[in-house]
């Protein structure tokens, strides 16, 4: 009977590759508009900044201080690998290519995430410094495509601004329990916040993610306002200060979403890749 | 995929008694996470259409990331084989997304009988930061307002941990979503 379990699935490749139906079939996918290189790049972007992500917080697993914070960012990365999954899986329908294929089998300078996501977390403070700021900025984002002109990728946004609220309501809470705690906890919350800070700006430059709004240079400036006032709120609270830090530098201009990333993305897929690329075959 | 022979009698039964049954089938498929609860308590159960003999059924995912959505669909489509339907699609759809309030008051009833809160009604439109402002969930258990949330994340990615400080048990609830 097992069998049965992928009779009808087309997709047994991979880990989570089988038995994943295709939750497009019901979204008219016909014309994917005439920007479809560009409707496969936001999808792109955004699929790669919740898979790194999804990593990243997948490495904390078994050396958080305590279990609810396991189950906590344990569900946060599950969310962000669902999410991811989808996103890049319409970026294949797109394009060309299926999720693996662009999950697996890309090269660093292909990956178009934003630099943000690619750090390695020193502590806990900056775990949820960085998570406060991701979740609130892709919290506004997906908000905002919900009213995609891709179906696929207003429903993708619409189940995500669900589970994002849980994990900015997550982020901001420990970020008031740190800021307003001890001296130590609040100088490592501060410390957290300002190794964050250099990759800021960069989740507000113009790219192919915002241009799927109506006027996006305007909104761009709204959607930083909202950010602010939402990250603001909480730093507040938490007494904490909001860091005056100078941007990372991309290369010529150049940063995360135009292939460009740190040295921290390297060593990320090579541990998320290296399974995939020695069986290339495989089947599970 | 050798399904098993239908029961005596059951292919002839006339189609709308048959889309009756193929509707009753899947909607007792109990979630794999919260099994005191069936797909269709839990609002996850889109639709089932029979047309000549394919049954279809439509499910919806409570996350992305969800995991039991494919025990849920094999489940599904063995339930309906051992019911004499031998040809079964499950079809997974994400629009419009699932919610909490798609619960029915049956499912809230055997949630909170099994001592997991059932959601408080989902909130719509902008999504406000709350910093604790949510209130506290009453106690399935004896029903004591007086309880505190242990963590924001349960075992599954649709619950959440709480302590109730009257009577002293731990319990889940289900997030509002």
């Amino acid at each position: 009977m097992d069998n049965d379990v992928w009779a009808d699935n087309t997709s047994q490749h991979w880990a989570y590759g089988t038995g994943f139906t295709d939750p497009f079939q019901d979204i008219d996918l016909r014309s994917p508009a005439a920007d479809a290189p560009q409707l496969a790049l936001r999808c792109l972007m955004l699929g790669d900044d919740a898979l790194i992500y999804s990593h990243r917080l997948q490495q904390w697993v078994t050396r958080l201080p305590e279990l609810e914070e396991e189950t906590a960012l344990a569900n946060v990365a599950l969310d962000l690998l669902g999410q991811a999954r989808l996103l890049l899986s319409r970026a294949g329908h797109v394009a060309g290519g299926d999720e693996d294929r662009l999950a697996f089998f890309r090269s660093e300078h292909e990956f178009r995430n934003v630099r943000l996501v690619e750090r390695a977390d020193g502590d806990f403070a900056e775990l949820v410094a960085r998570l406060l700021v991701f979740s609130t900025w892709r919290l506004a984002l997906l908000d905002r495509l919900q009213s995609s002109a891709d179906p696929a990728l207003a429903a993708i946004a619409a189940k995500g601004v669900k589970e994002l609220t849980y994990h900015r309501e997550y982020a901001a809470g420990w970020v008031v329990r740190l800021g307003d705690g001890t001296a130590a906890s609040k100088a490592r919350m501060q410390a957290g916040l300002e190794a964050t800070w250099p990759f800021v700006d960069e989740l507000f430059r113009p790219d192919a993610v915002l241009a799927d709004v109506p006027d996006p240079l305007a909104d761009l400036a709204v959607l930083r306002s909202d950010v602010d006032a939402i990250i603001d709120t909480v730093l507040g609270t938490a007494t904490l200060d909001r860091p005056q830090r100078p941007a990372a530098t991309g290369v010529g201009g150049r940063t995360g979403r135009d292939g460009v990333h740190t040295e921290d993305l390297g060593p990320i897929l090579a541990e998320l890749q290296s399974v995939a690329r020695a069986h290339p075959d495989g089947v599970w | 995929m050798a399904a098993p022979a239908p029961p005596h009698g059951v292919a002839a039964q006339a189609p709308g008694t048959r889309l009756a049954r193929a509707r009753e089938v899947a909607s007792s498929v109990p979630d794999p996470e919260l099994p005191m609860v069936t797909v269709a308590e839990l609002g996850i159960l889109r639709k089932v259409t029979l047309t000549d003999e394919h049954v279809e059924v439509t499910i919806t995912p409570t996350y992305l990331g969800c995991p039991a959505l494919h025990e849920i669909a094999s489940d599904t489509r063995r339930r309906l084989h051992e019911a004499g339907f031998p040809d079964v699609t499950v079809q997974v759809r994400l629009a419009p997304p699932w919610t909490s309030d798609a619960i029915t008051a049956e499912g809230r009833r055997k949630l909170a009988a099994a001592g997991i809160a059932p959601p408080r009604p989902a909130s719509t439109g902008p999504v406000p930061l709350l910093l604790g402002r949510r209130g506290t969930v009453p106690c399935p258990r004896c029903g004591s307002p007086d309880t505190a949330q242990l963590a924001a994340f349960g075992a599954t990615p649709c619950t959440a941990l709480h302590r109730c400080r009257g009577c002293g048990e731990p319990f889940e609830s289900v997030k509002d979503l």
